[in-house]
């Protein structure tokens, strides 16, 4: 099982990264591989098993509707490198 | 002073023999002096530590305190400190300060204890090496033309090179056990739940679960102690009370059955790390253990699976660093919001991290999903099922924690095939959620290897105490590393 | 050739908690930007969502009362993309196993026809943030106290057949939500919005044809106008032998036109899965019934009940009901007034009540005539003291100045005593009569049409005050013998 060059672009846009063009046959490799490993998994039987999405099988637990946090805006920006009257700046978004 | 357990520290720092602050000072000159060759630390916090101590030493004076106050550890830089850098060892998070406290950090904060630092480790705990890390490689102490292990390699060659008296990690398919093997010390991964997730960085949330690497069981269970419990934030987090780990070490030795996986004896395995093995688990029959050979039927497919299930929740954690509100974000934006996006996470991200995203939105993908993700999850549950049937039978399973002892720098750098093959033994004990740990049991050509022992759920005093038990008998765990006794 | 049309509405209704689905942050609407954004809104490295209890149980009310099946085990899914407004990069959401499902909702056509319409499922999901595009040059500002405001989508099977139905479908379901408390219902600050799926096959044909999404129609009128112009769309789309294609469009009220929104979409593989997060919501019956006796009347039970017990007509059953607090101000004034015809206090509620509201953008709760004062305002009617076009004065009068004065004093003030006085009634319309002999002698003639004007003649001299029955059997009298 490979991935073309077509297949890694079209994830990388889905995935939002970039990849060099140098970086990209060893991308593509590299995913082949890992894709070869993974195909182990077809040839199992799994038929009536039940999917495992978590090690735990107990409720989720309810927290109460309630105003714990208070205004920290300021704080919290300290880690955006552009902020502009509170608002955190990204280039243009078109709809 | 550094020769010393926790358990021994805290005795005499509760007898006031010694105090916190000469005890961090003494830490803070070892790191200084050995760690330019070790990269162990990303971040050393000195006075904060130094600060801590003081307050550690008033605390004892009065009296109070835990049998960690005053102690100097070292925290895997995948937690969130508050004020402190948190770079999950990745460029993306380079100027990062968190504003929190990952709840492990504030509890081991509350009781006292003094952080010394933050540890190296492979990029958002992706790999088996160190060698994925942005700040580069962490060596091993007893070779550091070798790995460490990772991605917890950071806490472990700090640990076994004696720089903390014990530090935290996270193990996702084995990040804490397998560094734990490859530099000889005590490495623990509670069942999942027990350990707040809240304030780590996530790999994959099914998976990671946070726990000590120590020199000893003794001092697992006592950092143990203070890491586990229900908490409000994790939804994830049993709402199980604590046992009393250090209790559960000294009850008296009962006769176990222990399982041994005729799997984990495969081709991959080396022979000398094989003998290694068989000895550990007759000085366990010597103690009266019954050693009992078992199947687990789909454990060869535990690597395939993890490397689905970890990528596609991994691919989905990690889309929250977009350069936007933390983080690194690209120079020089072109205005289109699609580039902006691909150019900071394309530069922010190292290879491998960017393998694993790629390779988790592709089986997650419209036409994938059902192929890969979905059947993963049904294989997971099969693995899961193997163990619990195992369980009925035997009170542990024991077997290698790794194929082989540490491997050098770069042997496998560019073969992610062959270093995911690396985590074969340990992976199955996240996938089903259970409480594993290595322990130091011999030396393969003057490296260090660790036996495995699993157990089922909330098993840890079971596990904690065979560990202790085991390190009764034999003195591998007491190794120091060469060039590192002063 | 004839189409039909096919739409179906996923309905986004903010539910009415006070802090935020997986935070402890504050929903209030109107904060300064970012300052109820905590860090897990903000998606910061390493927090965890924990569910608010009272979205879940607001999301089996509305289940209840749409007889829905309540999931015993709903589960969190992960919708993955990328944008500005969502910081995670993931929104929480539910896919498989939404916690409610399979319900329906009757409506009201304009024609009177009841109809129903199924209700495929509602699901818990945060709400994102939302991007400022003004005034920051090349740069979007982006503010995230919306981002993890919780949110009901009520996803409606594809029953509604014309612009008309789906407004009147969406009215509805808003009637319903407030009703029930679990959301303010208010459209100005986005709390209840709204896309339509919206597809045409010719008349007849069982096949669904190709749907386009109409997205984020924030008021009735605008659902019903794009839905509109996008149905006309299609239709000029497929006349012009060309094919509609699958895709999200954005509603344009300036120029009442759809067109093809740029982003977003480009690349729609939203890759869900069950987010690790978060265990399943497991709902037990116990649960369950505790909401069900807290539930309200429904408008459906309450528009019954007001046509049997107070007989009224379906219409302005409908009207009284339409929000809960019109419905408990009219029972209330019926209350204070038991031999009052209810019909009489909901013409004045309709008439003149309705309207003050209106003018004065008020609540009904804010209204400055209480329940028991428009019932003794009735009454008069009732009882000839006054003519139903004076009580428009005197309602008036009570609205502008302090009610509590009593409504006998300000008719009195007025002077709008109603004349039933015999004697001046007929002598009015002797003058009335004299006045106008053409039409006195059609009325004679039979010519009941002129009856009326004569009448007006009457009220119009006696300045409204001359009780309008008893002119009319005086004139008749006089000119017809009657």
């Amino acid at each position: 099982m490979s991935l073309n060059r077509e297949d890694v672009e079209k994830l990388c846009l889905l995935a939002r990264l970039k990849i060099t063009p140098e970086e990209m046959t060893d991308v593509a490799s590299k995913l082949s591989d890992i894709v070869t490993l993974v195909n182990q998994l077809r040839t199992a039987d799994t038929t009536e098993v039940v999917p495992m999405a978590h090690p735990l099988d107990i409720a989720q637990r309810l927290r109460e509707d309630k105003v714990t946090e208070s205004d920290r805006h300021e704080h919290y920006q300290q880690n955006a490198s552009m902020v502009e009257r509170d608002l955190y700046l990204v280039p243009k978004v078109i709809e | 002073m550094h020769e010393a357990t926790i358990a021994q520290l805290a005795q005499e720092l509760k007898s006031r023999k010694i105090s916190s602050q000469e005890l961090t000072k003494h830490f803070l000159e070892r790191i200084s002096r050995l760690d330019a060759d070790l990269n162990a630390f990303i971040t050393i916090t000195q006075n904060d530590a130094l600060a801590q101590a003081k307050a550690a030493d008033a605390r004892l004076a009065s009296g109070e305190g835990t049998p960690l106050t005053g102690i100097p550890i070292a925290h895997k830089d995948i937690f969130c400190t508050k004020g402190v850098k948190t770079s999950c060892g990745s460029r993306m998070l380079d100027n990062f300060i968190s504003p929190y406290d990952a709840t492990v950090v504030a509890r081991l904060k509350q009781a006292g204890a003094v952080m010394l630092g933050k540890t190296n480790m492979d990029e958002f705990a992706m790999g088996s090496s160190n060698e994925t890390s942005f700040y580069g490689p962490a060596h091993n102490p007893w070779d550091r033309d070798t790995v460490p292990g990772g991605s917890s390699g950071g806490s472990a060659a700090a640990v076994a090179a004696r720089m903390a008296c014990g530090a935290t990690g996270t193990d996702t398919g084995g990040s804490i056990r397998q560094p734990a093997a490859f530099s000889g010390v005590t490495g623990v991964k509670p069942t999942y739940g027990r350990v707040s997730r809240y304030g780590i960085v996530a790999f994959a949330s099914s998976l990671d679960q946070a726990g000590t690497l120590t020199r000893t069981a003794e001092d697992a269970a006592l950092m143990l102690q203070i890491m586990s419990g229900p908490d409000e934030l994790d939804s994830t987090a049993l709402p199980n009370l604590v046992p009393d780990f250090c209790k559960a070490l000294k009850d008296p030795w009962e006769n176990i059955t222990i399982g041994v996986p005729d799997n984990f004896f495969d081709k991959d395995l080396d022979p000398n790390n094989a003998q290694l093995i068989r000895d550990a688990l007759s000085v366990f029959e010597k103690l009266g253990a019954t050693i009992k050979e078992i199947h687990l039927e789909n454990i060869h497919l535990s690597v395939p699976v993890y490397y689905v299930v970890a990528p596609a929740e991994a691919s989905s954690n990690l889309s929250r660093f977009d350069g936007i509100r933390y983080g690194y974000r690209a120079e020089g934006e072109s205005g289109d919001l699609a580039e902006f996006y691909m150019r900071t996470r394309g530069e922010g991200f190292g290879a491998e991290v960017k393998r694993r995203i790629l390779m988790g939105t592709y089986v997650l993908s419209a036409g994938y999903y059902d192929a890969y993700y979905l059947q993963a999850q049904k294989i997971r549950q099969l693995i899961s099922q193997d163990f619990s049937r195992a369980f009925e039978d035997v009170d542990l399973i024991a077997g290698p924690t790794a194929p082989t002892p540490a491997f050098s720098i770069g042997q496998k750098i560019n073969d992610p095939i062959q270093m995911y093959l690396n985590d074969i033994y340990t992976i199955g004990a996240p996938l089903a959620g259970l409480p594993a740990l290595s322990t130091p049991c011999g030396l393969v050509n003057n490296l260090p290897v660790g036996l495995q022992l699993i157990g089922p759920h909330l098993s840890e005093e079971r596990l904690l105490k065979a560990a202790h038990y085991f390190q009764q008998e034999t003195d591998w765990h007491t190794l120091v590393p060469p060039g590192y006794f002063e | 050739m004839n189409w039909d049309v096919v739409i179906g509405l996923e309905i986004h209704t903010q539910l009415a908690t006070k802090s935020k689905i997986f935070s402890g942050s504050s929903t209030q609407y109107g904060a300064s930007p970012n300052s109820q954004a905590s860090l897990v809104d903000l998606g910061y490295p390493g927090v965890l969502p924990v569910l608010n209890r009272d979205a879940v149980c607001m999301a089996i009310k509305f289940g209840l009362a749409t007889g829905c099946q309540i999931s015993p085990r709903s589960i969190f899914a992960r919708k993955n993309y990328f944008y500005p407004d969502l910081p995670k990069g993931y929104q929480i959401s539910q896919y498989e196993l939404p916690i409610v499902y399979d319900g329906c909702l009757e409506i009201v056509l304009e024609d009177g026809e009841l109809r129903t319409i199924g209700i495929t499922r509602a699901h818990l999901e945060e709400d994102a943030g939302k991007s400022l595009h003004d005034d920051f040059r090349d740069h979007s500002g982006i503010d995230l106290n919306r981002a993890g405001t919780p949110l009901l989508e009520i996803v409606s099977e594809p029953d509604l057949r014309s612009a008309t139905e789906a407004g009147i479908y969406m009215r509805a379901i808003h009637t319903l939500v407030c009703y029930l408390g679990i959301s303010d219902g208010n459209m100005q600050e986005g709390s209840f919005r709204c896309d339509a799926n919206v597809s045409i096959r010719s008349r007849g044909e069982k096949k669904l044809g190709t749907r386009t999404e109409l997205k984020n129609l924030n008021s009735f009128r605008f659902v019903e106008k794009a839905i509109q112009v996008e149905i006309e769309r299609q239709i000029n789309v497929v006349e012009d032998g060309a094919e509609v294609v699958q895709e999200t469009r954005l509603y344009d009220a300036g120029s009442n036109t759809t067109r093809t929104m740029r982003i977003k979409e480009e690349a729609n593989d939203y890759r869900y899965f069950p987010d690790p997060d978060l265990l399943p919501v497991i709902i037990e019956d116990k649960l369950i019934e505790k909401l069900r006796s807290e539930l309200p009347e429904l408008p459906d039970a309450k528009r019954n009940r007001f046509i049997s017990n107070y007989a009224l007509s379906e219409t302005v059953a409908e009207e009284l009901t339409s929000t809960r607090e019109i419905g408990d101000y009219f029972e209330e004034a019926v209350k204070s007034q038991p031999s009052v015809p209810p019909k009489q206090i909901a013409k004045l509620i309709q008439r003149e009540l309705t309207e003050a509201l209106k003018k004065n953008s008020l609540n009904i709760k804010k209204s400055k005539v209480p329940p028991e004062i428009i019932a003794v305002l009735a009454s008069k009617i009732q009882d000839n003291s006054i003519s139903s076009s004076a009580a428009s004065a005197v309602f008036e009068e009570l609205w502008r100045t302090d009610s509590s004065i009593g409504v006998s004093n300000v008719i009195e003030k007025l002077g709008l005593e109603q004349i039933s006085n015999e004697g001046v009634i007929n002598t009015m319309v002797d003058d009335i009569i004299a006045q106008n002999p053409e039409q006195a002698e059609q009325c004679r003639k039979g010519k009941d049409k002129v009856i009326g004007f004569l009448v007006g003649q009457v009220m119009k001299i006696s300045r409204g005050k001359a009780n309008p029955q008893q002119v009319i059997q005086t004139l008749k009298n006089k000119l017809r013998g009657e």
